[in-house]
């Protein structure tokens, strides 16, 4: 079982998507979990025969857990049985054996899991089970700090409301998000954010004149369906800006700072009924812009029918976020931690705007930096954010 | 209204045993001439006479033997121990012949004997008057022990215990005979039940005996802090009443058992055992007890109220029990 995310503990395989005795290559989907974040697909790291599944369906196993053995190319088959041990959080994807783009920021960036259980009462502990809550989520107002059935009460009191409403949104195949444990998730990570990461936010007004001009010439000679919408840019041109700005791009974890040599930039996703998801898109800087719009238009349908993929989900080195179809001029994101930056955009709104010693109506946008004070400074990110306009004036290199 | 000491509520069963069963017999120390140590068969002997009414030697384990013997032909002897602290003289007899003899004979002898003694401390009597044993007792399986805590209980306690085809032992705290309340003129107990002597939601207190009183009073602290604890009196040590305690701590989710006996091997770990054998997942909290200290109780007053249970100590428990 994978960890995909920050304080996952524990996933429920929801179901194979392959059988033993198949042949399985690295990339190739196998199964799906269903997280706090919703269902996720796994994926394998490995070539070889999928040898045998050692979790059934509908089981809750913690991370870290074997799900299935995978023997290898060449390597003799198993006689004994597979004996379950612990194999730390990186049981499925385990490093990958073949050469291709190796997934730098694969799932050991992600914080283990915390390894202590939450002290809580019996009876907390059977009605949390009971409502699907998770205990790690709760304060506890008990002796000693525990967590006692009044707090697991309390929380089912805030969240009855949500639960529904995530019922609501789900699909009919089952293997969907539901609200309320990505409610949830959302609160540990925003709260844990706030808590731990020391933020300071900038933002800086850029003239959209030429990404406008650029992108509606771009548009002009394709089909709908091929065309690029702004965000596709301006993803790309924080990718590109981070390549000199390293201290942005990783993970701030044990006390230190681990830059991530590739760029995976998480794209804050919206999802209806509620909540949202940032996974990630992979090598965001190496992506030329029309693949690139291809993958988020397929990532943004994929997250809002509830699917991701294990890899998007953990591993993020940076997001974005974008409310500029929603209208609002500028925003203060949050970081999703152990990420160090969030980049908002604003919408592109007619603003006066100074030309040489006159004044002209331009599409203004505000982008915004969230930075963790631990590893990064503002005048870098100053730095960062006039980097981003620099490249927004020239999009034909984005 | 008939208002009586706890003392002259189990004369008055002792008495109307005797008036109503003829094979009914009181025999131990001091119960004749003197009126029973602690005063309870007091004027028995003028009115019943010697022949129902019998000093005996100090002799714990021939009398108690006797008494077994006796219940075996067909009579429905009391036995009085002085205190719980000489039964050890007894031990042999109860343990050994009147808790075993049904099972022995394969249930063709059975022993309807009652065995009542006096219990535990707070009279500066020091470590060899002052032990608290019915927890040992209530270890055997073949006796029945009962714990009467209330002037109610006293009084209508004995006639089942006499009714009983088996050994029973009633261990009355000597603290209690001074107790008094009203009396209502109907029997009102059996001895199969524990009681809820106080309802609440928050922690269950739960005792028998001469801890009653201090629970009833912890309960009542308790309740000016906004905790609302529910008391619960065994009244039966064996069979205890484990339904009882589980309804209970069911509701309140908490538990703090107090016991005069020492903590180590005591009826309150029994207690605590069942509880989370049979109510595990409906605690809220770590069981807590308030025992004896693990001491010959002491001669000196302020050292044995420093070993025995307290309010005060009652109270800090289910404080701590609650986180608050």
């Amino acid at each position: 079982m994978p960890s995909l995310g920050a304080g996952m503990e524990a996933g429920t395989l929801v179901e194979w998507l392959r059988k033993p005795g198949d042949a399985i290559a690295h990339g190739d989907i196998i199964a799906v979990v269903e997280t706090e974040k919703g269902a996720i697909e796994v994926e394998v790291f490995e070539t070889g025969i999928l040898e045998k599944l050692l979790v059934e369906p509908g089981s809750k196993v913690p991370v870290g857990t074997p799900l299935a053995s995978i023997r290898a190319e060449g390597e003799a088959a198993v006689v004994t049985p597979v004996v379950a041990v612990d194999a730390g959080p990186v049981a499925v994807e385990a490093p990958p054996l073949t050469v291709e783009a190796p997934p730098v920021a694969a799932p050991e960036h992600v914080p283990p899991p915390p390894s202590a259980v939450p002290l809580a009462s019996p009876a907390a502990r059977k009605l949390a089970q009971e409502r699907g809550i998770d205990l790690s989520a709760l304060t506890g107002t008990g002796a000693g700090g525990a967590i006692v059935v009044s707090d697991v009460e309390g929380h089912a009191d805030v969240q009855g409301p949500t639960d529904v409403e995530g019922q609501a949104a789900k699909p009919a195949a089952s293997a969907a998000a539901d609200l309320g444990p990505m409610r949830r998730a959302i609160a540990a990570a925003m709260a844990r954010s706030k808590r731990e990461i020391p933020h300071y936010y900038l933002s800086h007004s850029m003239d959209m004149s030429a990404a406008t001009a650029w992108l509606n010439a771009y548009n002009a000679q394709r089909l709908p369906e091929q065309r690029l919408l702004m965000g596709a840019l301006q993803l790309k041109a924080v990718a590109l800006a981070l390549l000199d700005y390293g201290e942005f791009n990783g993970f701030y974890e044990d006390g230190k700072f681990q830059p991530s040599s590739s760029i995976h930039t998480g794209l804050a996703i919206s999802i209806r009924g509620g909540g949202l998801a940032a996974p990630a898109i992979h090598d965001v800087d190496k992506l030329p812009l029309a693949r690139l719009m291809t993958q988020m238009r397929e990532l943004v349908g994929r997250v809002r029918n509830g699917r991701f993929h294990s890899s998007e989900i953990s591993d993020p080195t940076v997001t974005v976020s974008n409310l500029g179809d929603r209208g609002v001029e500028a925003l203060l994101p949050v970081i999703y931690p152990p990420q160090v930056a969030i980049i908002g955009f604003g919408a592109a709104l007619p603003r006066p705007w100074a030309v040489g010693d006159a004044l002209a109506v331009r599409p203004i946008v505000q982008v915004s930096l969230a930075g963790d004070h631990r590893a990064n400074d503002g005048h870098r990110g100053a730095l960062l954010l006039l980097r981003i306009d620099k490249l927004m004036q020239e999009p034909g290199v984005l | 209204m008939t208002v009586m000491t706890y003392r002259e509520a189990m004369r008055e069963a002792i008495r109307e045993a005797m008036l109503a069963d003829t094979r009914v017999f009181l025999m131990g120390e001091d119960v004749g001439h003197y009126g029973g140590s602690y005063a309870v068969s007091k004027g028995l002997l003028e009115e019943f006479g010697p022949g129902r009414v019998r000093d005996t030697p100090l002799s714990e384990s021939a009398f108690t033997g006797i008494g077994i013997g006796a219940a075996m032909g067909g009579m429905r002897p009391i036995v009085e121990l002085m205190t719980c602290n000489f039964s050890l003289l007894a031990l042999d007899q109860i343990m050994n012949n009147a808790a075993t003899i049904r099972h022995m004979s394969g249930g063709q002898f059975n022993v309807p004997v009652v065995i009542r003694m006096a219990t535990g401390g707070g009279r500066q009597l020091a470590a060899q008057h002052s032990h608290s044993l019915e927890g040992w007792f209530a270890h055997i399986p073949g006796l029945r022990v009962l714990t009467p805590a209330t002037v109610e209980d006293a009084r209508w306690m004995l006639k089942p215990a006499l009714d009983d085809p088996d050994p029973v032992l009633i261990f009355e705290n000597a603290l209690l005979y001074n107790d008094s309340a009203d009396i209502a003129g109907e029997p009102t107990c059996d001895i199969d039940r524990a009681v809820v002597r106080r309802e609440g939601g928050d922690v269950s207190l739960i005792t028998y005996g001469g801890s009653l009183g201090k629970v009833l009073a912890a309960a009542e602290q308790l309740a000016a802090v906004s905790i609302s604890a529910e008391v619960i009196d065994l009244r039966v040590l064996r069979p205890l009443d484990e339904a009882a305690i589980l309804t209970s701590v069911a509701k309140t989710r908490r538990a703090v058992i107090v016991d005069e006996g020492w903590r180590s091997g005591s009826i309150s770990a029994e207690i605590m055992a069942r509880i989370v054998e049979g109510g595990f997942w409906t605690l809220d909290a770590p069981l807590a007890r308030v025992c004896s200290a693990e001491v010959p109780i002491p001669y000196a007053a302020h050292l044995e109220a420093a070993a025995l249970p307290s309010v005060e100590r009652i109270v800090s428990a289910a404080r701590a029990v609650l986180g608050r």
